[in-house]
């Protein structure tokens, strides 16, 4: 069970290369740090912000690009209107400022290395973020590993990495997108309008050749809490549910 | 970045908290809520299943039922808790056994310097023996005054809190003592042996 030990991380400076807008509340920032690092899908970064008289505040922040993609490092962040740190993001951040990040991190949500079955990915709002990252690497590798989706949002217009889901799903090379809206009725066929739920779960692993071996959720605390009940009830071992979770 | 001078963040005041600034650690926000953290879904126990095991390496010492251990000396502590992903909350009130109270209870005093607390789903996490003991830790079986709800550890956790919070493992069922320091779960995947907040222990070999 156990993995790599993560190397040390040492703090270093990254430029913001590119701000992409990817949803009303979400946007993307391209990092390009002074020392490129490689990275596992799924793992995160922690960025450090300093105010002038030295006061610091610091996040984790999944890394939503596969680790093929190149030295630029992308983080898809939310932003939380009375947060400290992501309205300084999504406001004042611009192309060109640095800021000091340490990866990568994390050693347990992470694409398993070797053939371990089909993989679950289930997501809620931002929580898709590694999940992306995981979409992306097991395409990057042309992985023939069979993988849905299930990705819970509000609303169309709010799920991030869309088209870009969508277009891998369209590939019918075994990934798999379901998306669950909860505020507005379903538009493809494979989509759902409601929250994710024990049918939904079982529809979703009936997909696959054989059970899964391992699932990912991710999300909101409330958000894991639900699914990773519904996964459990629909038949998925307690085992091999991975998690992460966010918020209070 | 070179020495000590820190790289100021265009444009970046932050939110200063109001009061008991030198209660938060380095890189420590404080927290009003109580943020739930774990690697895999919260297993449900019911107190009928629930045991807790002293060992010593492979050798049992001596085990409890939920009725025999809640029967043993309760403490209260009320501490700030510090979790690696940034958060402090102040003047949490916990109520459980004190480590020197299960020892005492088991009428032993410790064999050696290393401990690993184990936990119903697998989880584990390595403590110095010294950090246990002298009051320092407990099993807490309390918060607020109420059982300890499922998702924050339930029905029993460690509680280590002069440590980074993964060390007060949730859903305890164990203290193991070790020959040697073992690294638990999330020190096997890049978090760092020892875990003090106020150091910024937070990864693999932080100083």
């Amino acid at each position: 069970m156990s993995e790599p030990t993560a190397p040390q991380s040492p703090w270093q400076t990254a430029t913001i290369a590119r701000i992409l807008r990817r949803t009303p509340r979400v946007v993307s920032f391209f990092l390009q740090p002074l020392q490129p690092f490689a990275y596992r899908a799924g793992q995160h970064i922690d960025v450090k912000l300093t105010a002038p008289d030295g006061y610091e505040a610091r996040r984790s922040y999944s890394i939503a690009s596969a680790p093929e993609a190149g030295e630029q490092v992308e983080v898809a962040i939310e932003r939380l209107d009375d947060g400290e740190v992501s309205p300084f993001f999504h406001d004042v951040a611009a192309v060109g400022d640095e800021i000091e990040v340490r990866g990568p991190l994390g050693g347990h949500f992470v694409w398993p290395e070797g053939d371990q079955g089909p993989i679950l990915l289930v997501g809620g709002g931002s929580g898709v973020v590694p999940l992306a990252s995981m979409a992306r690497h097991r395409a990057a590798l042309s992985s023939k590993v069979p993988v849905v989706l299930v990705y819970s949002a509000r609303t169309w217009d709010e799920v991030v990495f869309r088209d870009e889901l969508i277009e891998l799903d369209r590939r019918g090379d075994g990934f798999s997108l379901a998306l669950a809206l909860t505020r507005e009725g379903a538009r493809r066929p494979a989509d759902h309008s409601r929250r994710i739920d024990l049918a939904m779960v079982a529809q979703s692993i009936a997909y696959f050749p054989s059970p899964p071996g391992v699932a990912f959720v991710c999300g909101s605390n409330a958000f894991v809490t639900a699914a990773s009940q519904a996964m459990i009830d629909a038949g998925v071992p307690a085992r091999i549910i991975r998690t992460e979770r966010y918020g209070v | 970045m070179k020495g000590n001078a820190k790289m100021v963040t265009r444009g970046f005041s932050g939110r200063r908290p109001p009061a008991g600034d030198a209660r938060i650690p380095p890189g420590q926000h404080l927290e009003h809520g109580f943020p739930v953290l774990s690697a895999g879904p919260t297993p449900r126990i019911r107190t009928e299943d629930w045991s807790f095991t002293l060992k010593h390496g492979p050798r049992p010492i001596k085990k409890w039922s939920w009725a025999e251990f809640s029967a043993l000396p309760m403490t209260k502590m009320t501490r700030d808790i510090h979790c690696v992903t940034s958060w402090t909350k102040f003047d949490t009130p916990w109520q459980g056994v004190l480590v020197d109270d299960i020892l005492a209870d088991a009428g032993v005093e410790p064999p050696t310097a290393f401990t690993l607390a184990h936990s119903f789903d697998g989880y584990s996490t390595n403590v110095p023996t010294k950090d246990l003991v002298v009051g320092k830790a407990m099993v807490a079986l309390l918060y607020e005054g109420k059982p300890i709800t499922a998702d924050h550890g339930g029905p029993a956790r460690l509680l280590v809190p002069h440590l980074y919070f993964w060390k007060s493992a949730k859903w305890v069922n164990g203290l193991q003592f070790t020959e040697r320091d073992e690294p638990g779960f999330w020190e096997l995947r890049g978090y760092h042996i020892y875990g003090d907040p106020w150091r910024e222990q937070r990864y693999t070999n932080d100083p």
